[in-house]
């Protein structure tokens, strides 16, 4: 399967009456962004009023809390449509030519269901540990309708999707623009690989998926993943928006579907196939929270890294604490497979860093690669601007009492950042 | 004004001689000797070597005691901003006095210390209590470990935040730092991967910890006579959370009573884990904490009591050193109050 990205830069987004990309600057009509969102009969039933704003680099600007990030794509050449089983039918992605919009997000945001949105700073000490503060956001803040206090998870399911057709939406803006620069990603079937990289280590992504449930939720072609055996999957197809967040995990180590989309393993691994190893496949598998689901896909996982015939496999997690679990069974059963891992995680290790970083741990997990530890206390300075709302700083995962200070600055742990311990190794952050 | 620095070393490096004279008792004397100038040019002035303490490593093994109060003695006299020691490379006694006299120096004077030796150093056993710059087993790695000494000690002095392990040429203390790498993650895990995979040297950036496994009490023969206490790490608080225990990353623990409540409603409790959907948890608290359930089993003589507190805290990313600590203090309440066992529920 053979995917061609076409790049288009955006340097700069404004509103206008008129939709367009014109010299790195994208042109939004934002009503037009909210009637599209309106088609869908979900986010008319839940969704007030939605309010628009654009955050740029550099700029003193907080947004919170935030829900997820997503960057606007558009299928031009080949079958199916970007987020697949979601917003377009279900065929299948990852072949052809798809355009992005890159150098910006759409970043949904509002009042929350639960304690798990994090925030983003666009300048400052806190913008050096989120890889958002680097993009031109178009940031849609949604209100709830009176009385979603009662259905709060139809409200949460129609600001995702209200999120992801602004970014559909968008993302149709670029199809007709020549893109700056164009990328292909191949992957090929499993005998014409081994045939044409006979002496290359064969590497699988082992791509834990967030399914702990309540909230804590992954899509794959629209499929609640926590109702999915492990699988596997052409790495390209998340290139196309088949996999996506519906996460309120910790803002830290949430995995956006901006992430997906751009998953650096599928990156990284793509830059070394051909040279140092040969690139099979993704393995997704969820993290499920009873034992025996847990037990059932890394059973699994480990069962398909053999079949595969595979030799080395990196496996990324999503969440900490109990998909901790996950990660460690996963890495025992494909390690005793005879298959070499690599893992990324993050550490909790307190705020004084003395503590053991994980709730699991296995002797064969000899090779990790760390996104640092969320605990660990920063000071976020006021900002001239917020995006969204401050009413929820003290209670978001990584929080205090008094977190919020009188003089509009912000004491919290790192964890309140949107992907500052990333686990698909997004981030240059590490820790010893 | 330049910060002062007693510097300790052994005969050998102070030129007294080698084996045949480490039994020599230890000495003051002024300003630096032998690895001390190292130090002091590394340092252009900022700091100086105000005196240095000799010691025979024979002597220091024989008799510790001695030489520690001794020396415990001069420093103290002489109220410096930092005590060094070595570094002792891979001299096993050597090394044992420096980390010694390092941990002695930093508990009983409060002052800042710092050494340096092999990784595999018998001394290195104190590396989480003492900080210590790892060094080449000889003492031809002189001239490499005396500018990461000299840079570390001034960044202390000056009260400087110390960066990783890795960075700064200390020894992993097990205090988890965090720093920007110079790749991302996923660049660095495939590169690991690849050496892995080559049978090539690669270091993990987190070795596993060994965790420690509790065996369980013995059974209770005759729960009709226990008294039960609900524990939960499932955040729930009254409503309001009166004690603000956070999300996440809790920094303390709840003790409410429950006498005369029958269940846990939505009007009166709530969930303060922010780990999970508490819509569920909001609505009937009982779910995470099942109050209800309990007396319902005390009525029927199923259980003695059930106790009129619980302990509560939030599971969600807080470090396995807080909870051991909220446990082991709520635990001695529960033994003094007489409980006979625990039901603890999780999220």
């Amino acid at each position: 399967m053979k995917l061609e990205l076409g790049y288009i830069q955006i340097n700069d987004i404004q509103f206008s009456k008129e939709c367009k990309v014109e010299n790195g600057t994208l042109f939004v009509d934002a009503d037009a962004v909210r009637a599209f969102m309106y088609e869908d009969d979900d986010v008319k039933d839940w969704v007030k009023s939605f309010s628009f704003d654009i955050a740029k680099p550099g700029e003193s600007v907080r947004i919170t809390p935030v829900k997820d990030v997503i960057e606007p794509r558009v299928k031009v050449e080949g079958p199916g449509g970007v987020f697949p089983g979601v917003i377009s039918k279900v065929d299948t992605v990852g072949s052809g030519k798809t355009h992005v919009l890159r150098g910006m997000a759409v970043v949904t945001a509002g009042k929350i269901v639960g304690f798990q949105e994090g925030l983003i700073d666009m300048s400052g000490p806190g913008a050096d540990y989120t890889p958002f503060s680097k993009l031109n956001n178009f940031v849609v803040v949604a209100e709830p309708k009176d009385g979603y206090q009662d259905h709060k998870h139809e409200y949460e399911h129609a600001v995702r999707i209200a999120g992801l057709r602004a970014a559909t939406f968008i993302g149709e803006i670029g199809r007709n623009v020549t893109p700056d620069e164009t990328q292909e990603f191949e992957t090929l079937g499993i005998k014409e690989g081994i045939e044409k990289y006979p002496d290359l280590p064969r590497v699988a992504y082992v791509h834990m998926l967030q399914s702990q449930g309540l909230l804590h939720d992954t899509y794959v072609y629209g499929v609640d993943a926590k109702r999915s055996l492990t699988t596997i999957i052409n790495p390209t197809e998340t290139m196309d928006g088949a996999i996506l967040s519906g996460n309120c995990v910790s803002a830290c180590d949430k995995n956006t579907t901006y992430h997906h989309q751009n998953n650096p393993v599928v990156a990284e691994l793509f830059a070394a196939h051909g040279k140092t190893l040969n690139y099979v496949c993704n393995i997704i598998t969820n993290e499920n929270v009873y034992l025996a689901d847990k037990q059932r896909s890394s059973d699994w996982t480990a069962k398909l890294c053999r079949l595969l015939d595979l030799d080395g496999a990196i496996v990324s997690q999503e969440g900490f604490g109990n998909p901790d679990t996950d990660l460690i069974m996963n890495t025992k059963k494909i390690e005793l497979q005879g298959v070499k891992t690599t893992i990324i995680t993050d550490e909790y290790a307190g705020q004084d860093g003395k503590s053991q970083s994980l709730a699991d741990a296995d002797p064969l997990a000899d090779a990790v690669v760390t996104g640092g530890n969320a605990n660990e206390v920063i000071i976020l300075p006021k900002m001239d601007k917020v995006i969204g709302m401050l009413d929820y700083v003290d209670v978001i995962a990584g929080g205090h009492a008094g977190s919020l200070r009188e003089d509009g600055s912000i004491e919290a742990e790192l964890q309140v950042i949107t992907g500052a311990t990333n686990e698909m190794g997004f981030n240059c952050m590490s820790a010893r | 004004m330049s910060y002062r620095v007693v510097h300790y070393i052994n005969q050998f490096f102070a030129q007294i001689g080698g084996e045949e004279m480490a039994h020599v008792a230890p000495e003051l004397r002024e300003g630096f000797v032998g690895p001390g100038m190292a130090l002091s040019q590394a340092w252009k002035g900022e700091a100086e070597i105000v005196k240095t303490v000799v010691c025979g490593d024979s002597y220091f093994a024989e008799h510790e005691k001695e030489a520690k109060a001794q020396i415990l003695e001069w420093v103290k006299a002489e109220k410096p901003d930092m005590f060094i020691a070595g570094p002792a490379f891979n001299a096993g006694r050597y090394g044992y006095a420096c980390a010694n006299i390092c941990a002695a120096v930093q508990e009983e004077l409060g002052i800042p210390v710092l050494t340096g030796m092999y990784e595999e150093n018998p001394g290195a056993d104190l590396k989480n209590k003492v900080l210590m710059v790892a060094t080449a087993n000889s003492a031809a790695g002189m001239r490499k470990a005396a500018p990461v000494m000299a840079k570390l000690a001034l960044k202390i002095m000056k009260g400087e935040k110390l960066g990783a392990s890795c960075e700064e040429g200390y020894m992993p203390n097990g205090i988890r730092v965090n720093f920007f790498e110079k790749e991302r993650g996923a660049k660095r895990a495939v590169d690991m991967l690849v050496k892995k995979l080559n049978g090539k040297p690669f270091v993990t950036e987190y070795p596993m910890p060994s965790f420690d496994r509790v065996a369980p009490n013995k059974a209770i023969k005759d729960l009709s006579k226990a008294t039960i206490a609900l524990c939960t790490s499932g955040g729930i608080v009254p409503k309001g959370n009166p004690d603000h225990i956070e999300s996440s990353s809790a920094s303390h623990y709840g003790e409410y009573c429950i006498a005369g409540v029958d269940d846990l409603t939505a009007d009166t409790y709530e969930t303060a884990h922010g780990g999970y959907d508490p819509v569920y948890a909001n609505a009937d608290a009982d779910r995470v904490l099942p109050v209800d359930i309990m007396r319902e089993f005390e009525r029927e003589g199923k259980i003695g009591k059930l106790h009129d507190y619980f302990y509560t805290t939030v599971g969600n990313g807080t470090a396995v050193a807080s909870a051991k600590g909220f446990a082991a203090e709520y635990a001695q309440k529960l033994l003094a109050a007489g409980v006979d066992a625990v039901i603890m529920t999780s999220t």
